[in-house]
């Protein structure tokens, strides 16, 4: 019998089909991957519909768009630019190439019933209320203009008589500067992964003992190896179609044209905050105590209102809750506890082959009642998002006269895989009731508060107590609705100019 | 303790019938393929020993992927499947669904072919229930009613607290053991007043215990027998393995959106989802001869090991079944799990990859395998594509306890535990106060 060499190549080394790592082609990435352009304060997102095709993708070809190098100063201006699976196909990109993005881009944020249930888009958030990107009113482009203070309101003029023959501009979503703060008053944007730009992290498919913060660049940039070693679905175009060689050639198919490339998902949801509501409700349960009332809130939050978190932390993004496992210092429920759970692929154990064999076979009870939660480096956002309107002191949250204006946050998220990052998040974590074992609430800031179908309710929030049963707080109204939404993809800078002016790229 | 059993009944549709049944199926329905309890065609709901039913047709998709390969393919025709899981014996249960519910099963089966309206139904349908090939019970002996009495336990439990306390400044430092008695005795008074039942377990039916402990002991004792003679051909079986995992083809195409898009319509619906996934078993006696030894391993591991709570680290599966149908060509996989189809993906990814490679990658087109264990599954991209394009849509399903996972019904029993304790620590007190 022959046997094929094959049959004992090293099978333990995953990485055997991966090229030599080559480094990450900084000017070929939009920086918003890069950086938050915290120093850029001003910033307006564009929402456009596609008026003219010619013109569209004339504009798209030569669009300023800045690139992940670094600049020192920093730009006076820096111009993003996502497209729709629906401005894709108004720019006239082929059917084909279309379909080879993933089916949640494909079919867009609003699909379906199904996606909204899973998402939590019910109710008040339910897409045919929504301000923009309700069915037929999806935005075709997305641009993304930030700018240093007082450079934003001329630049954005230039841009838009720039391409008025080309776009209709269905909504400016304006920006507030709020510090650091989000509406309610916490500080925000402090959890983040940590992207792995000099690709240090081995490309192999192996357990993780321990959460780790540092992110396969794969995670968030399509063309590279995410966590599991495997590149992420993504258009793969035959070479005929690029002959110009505008695009990069894929890692993992290198007679194939590479589309994604240094490309990802931008997901972007106008989520409207009621801070009145959020405390005067609060200011109600602690029956008017102040100290109360900002613990519970704390509590819901899962930081202090300045960003500390309520476990032991020697950084306030460098910890875990592996110390608090019943959630007495940080409710398990709790909104940053939610949306990053902190843990790693196995519960927590002892060392050693032996302690790894009986959790992963699922005789350690002690592990299995801490191993409700999906592992969470499978799971990570890398956030973007900006806050709108006015910021609401407390008194003014407090008091009995409306605020005039409302005040909300353009949530804006990268990843690579849009139904494993950003609707697992939100459907499994944030939306679930069933959050790492409880019952009947679901992300205390974020909940729509709908019952389900059965009755079983989801507007409780519960903080595990040391003396006792869980102090509970029912009854919560909802703080957040959503206003609009949509999945873009943020193209490499190469894949932005293929998309605007390959002939190839077009329906025949 | 009343052990739980399963049932699938499989036959082909006759000629031209596929419309009208879809049709009555979808009559059964309060959403789309979410079971009315109260359905006039079968009330789910008046059977208070069944856990979860599907109706299902299988459509023959999957072998098509044989022709894409240039392989032989034969054709199967659409069967319908109705599948369930009950309290007792399965056969016990299909007569009792025969006895009270014969005219809408007759109306439903009159669709398959060979199916005589005037003739013996429990007899048809035991003659179409197809032997598992492994059986998954989430908690061995937790019945229907039970699940129900619990969670109703817990809910007046925690109406109690929440009415007693709900707001930061009460004093929650009272003695646990202390407020453990106070609420013994509330639910003593609650069953006292019919508001609450807690019935005692049934015995064990001797005949199932004494045929559990000879399986638990013929099967290793087989084992033990035959291992003289595996240890022989293991490195002619593993040489074996290599090849085969060398040459098999991966056929992994991404799944119709469409199709998609029909499941996750009857997904997501409660907290609870199903799962039904046909397939073919890769060409060759040696693929065939390894995933039965392999389900006769797994059915094992279900029936003595994996029995309280958890399928090694999953614990989001209420139960599974694999059976061989059509002669071991094909695999039907069905089970009822927690959360949504994504999250059971990841699990199956993160948690039990190496578990599923096992008994999934003798199916044809796998995600490529290493040593039976590696790879596969882990490969999230084609995995996700396999699964989901081997994926059938249950016209119907059946949750007799909707809302309820299994950590629910895991917690409430450990609160019942509590209740029915003559005594508890004081640790023990806290950690059950905690429960609530």
């Amino acid at each position: 019998m022959s046997v094929p060499r094959s049959a004992f190549r090293s099978s333990l080394n995953t990485t055997r089909d991966a090229p030599r790592v080559v480094p990450i082609e900084l000017d070929d990435v939009q920086g918003l991957m890069r950086f938050g352009y915290k120093h850029q304060k001003q910033a307006c997102f564009l929402l456009m519909r596609v008026k003219q095709r010619d013109a569209a993708r004339a504009w798209l070809a030569s669009a300023a768009v800045t690139s992940a190098i670094a600049a020192d100063p920093p730009p006076e201006t820096a111009l993003q630019v996502a497209i729709t699976s629906a401005g894709l196909r108004a720019l006239g990109v082929a059917a084909d190439i279309v379909a080879g993005f993933s089916p949640e881009f494909v079919a867009g944020m609003n699909s379906d019933a199904s996606r909204a249930r899973r998402l939590g888009d019910v109710g008040a958030n339910d897409p045919s209320r929504w301000r923009w990107g309700a069915a037929d009113d999806v935005p075709h482009v997305l641009l993304l203009l930030y700018a240093l203070p007082g450079r934003l309101e001329s630049w954005q003029r230039a841009i838009e008589a720039q391409c008025d023959a080309a776009f209709d501009v269905m909504a400016r979503l304006t920006t507030s500067d709020m510090d650091g703060v989000e509406p309610f008053g916490f500080v925000d944007g402090i959890s983040q992964p940590q992207l792995d730009w000099e690709r240090r992290r081995a490309v192999r498919d192996q357990d993780e003992q321990a959460y780790i913060n540092l992110a396969c660049m794969g995670e968030f940039l399509l063309g590279y190896p995410n966590e599991y070693g495997f590149y992420t679905q993504r258009p793969l175009l035959d070479p005929q179609r690029d002959s110009a060689t505008q695009l990069p050639r894929a890692e993992d198919a290198p007679d194939k044209a590479d589309l994604g490339r240094n490309g990802s998902y931008l997901v972007m949801r106008q989520l409207r905050q009621d801070v009145q509501g959020f405390w005067q409700f609060l200011d109600g349960e602690a029956r008017g105590d102040p100290d109360v009332r900002q613990q519970l809130a704390e509590a819901m939050v899962g930081r202090t209102l300045h960003g500390e978190p309520l476990v032991d932390a020697r950084d306030p993004n460098a910890f875990t809750f592996r110390s608090d496992p019943q959630g007495v210092r940080c409710p398990l429920g709790a909104h940053v506890r939610r949306t990053n759970p902190r843990n790693a692929d196995l519960p927590p154990g002892e060392p050693g082959l032996w302690s790894w064999a009986i959790r992963t076979l699922g005789f350690d009870a002690a592990a299995l009642a801490q191993d409700r939660v999906a592992s969470t480096r499978f799971h990570r956002l890398l956030r973007r998002g900006r806050e709108y309107g006015v910021q609401v002191s407390l008194q003014e949250a407090l008091a009995t006269t409306p605020v005039a204006e409302e005040s909300g946050l353009h949530f804006v998220c990268l990843c690579a895989n849009i139904a494993r990052q950003f609707e697992f998040v939100q459907s499994a974590w944030v939306v679930g009731t069933r959050f790492d074992g409880l019952t009947d609430e679901s992300d205390p800031l974020l909940g729509h508060r709908l019952p389900a179908t059965d009755g079983t309710r989801s507007d409780g929030f519960s903080m595990p107590q040391v003396n006792g049963p869980a102090l509970r707080i029912e009854g919560l109204p909802q703080f957040v609705t959503v206003l609009g939404g949509a999945y873009f993809f943020l193209p490499g800078v190469r894949a932005l100019r293929y998309l605007a002016t390959a002939r190839s790229v077009r329906s025949p | 303790m009343t052990p739980q059993s399963q049932f699938t009944v499989v036959a082909p549709l006759a000629a031209g019938r596929e419309a009208g049944l879809r049709e009555l199926l979808a009559s059964m329905n309060s959403v789309a393929g979410v079971a009315d309890p109260r359905n006039a065609v079968l009330p789910f709901g008046e059977f208070d020993r069944l856990h979860f039913a599907r109706l299902a047709l299988l459509t023959d998709g999957a072998s098509r992927t044989l022709e894409d390969q240039g392989l032989p393919r034969t054709k199967f025709p659409t069967c319908l499947a109705f599948i369930g899981d009950c309290d007792g014996p399965s056969r016990e249960f299909l007569a009792e669904l025969s006895r009270r519910a014969g005219t809408g099963l007759r109306e439903i089966f009159s669709h398959c072919e060979g199916f005589d309206p005037s003739g013996d139904l429990l007899a048809w349908m035991s003659a179409h229930d197809v032997p598992g090939g492994a059986n998954y019970v989430n908690w061995v002996g937790r019945t229907v009613r039970q699940a129900k009495e619990e969670h109703a336990l817990q809910r007046a439990l925690r109406s109690r607290l929440s009415r007693e306390s709900t707001h930061a400044d009460t004093d929650v430092r009272a003695d646990a053991r202390m407020r453990w008695r106070e609420l013994v005795s509330f639910v003593e008074a609650e069953v006292r007043s019919g508001r609450l039942a807690l019935t005692p377990p049934e015995p064990t039916p001797l005949s199932w215990k004494l045929a559990n402990i000879a399986h638990a002991v013929a099967v290793p004792l087989i084992g033990l027998i035959m291992f003289p003679f595996l240890l022989l051909l293991l490195p002619l079986l593993i040489v074996m393995l290599r090849i085969h995992e060398s040459r098999d083809p991966e056929v992994c195409p991404p799944p119709d959106p469409a199709a998609v898009r029909a499941m996750q319509e009857l997904e997501d619906h409660d907290v609870t989802n199903q799962f039904t996934a046909l397939g073919l078993v890769k060409p060759g006696l040696f693929r065939r001869w390894l995933l039965t030894v392999l389900l006769l391993l797994t059915d094992y591991a279900c029936r003595h090991v994996y029995t309280r709570g958890r399928l090694t680290r999953v614990q989001t599966i209420h139960f599974a079944r694999w059976s061989f149908v059509d002669g071991k060509a094909r695999v039907l996989f069905v089970s009822n799990y927690d959360g949504g189809h994504e999250a059971y993906m990841d699990d199956f990814i993160n948690k039990v990859g190496w578990g599923l490679n096992i008994l999934f990658s003798n199916g044809f087109g796998w995600p490529h395998t290493d040593w039976l264990v590696l790879r596969g599954a882990r490969r999230e991209q084609p995995f996700k594509h396999y699964q989901r394009g081997h994926q059938l849509p249950s016209q119907v399903w059946y949750n007799a306890r909707a809302g309820l996972t299994v950590a629910d019904l895991v917690r409430n029993r450990r609160i019942r535990e509590g209740i029915e304790s003559a005594e508890l620590s004081d640790g023990e007190a806290l950690a059950w106060l905690r429960l609530l």
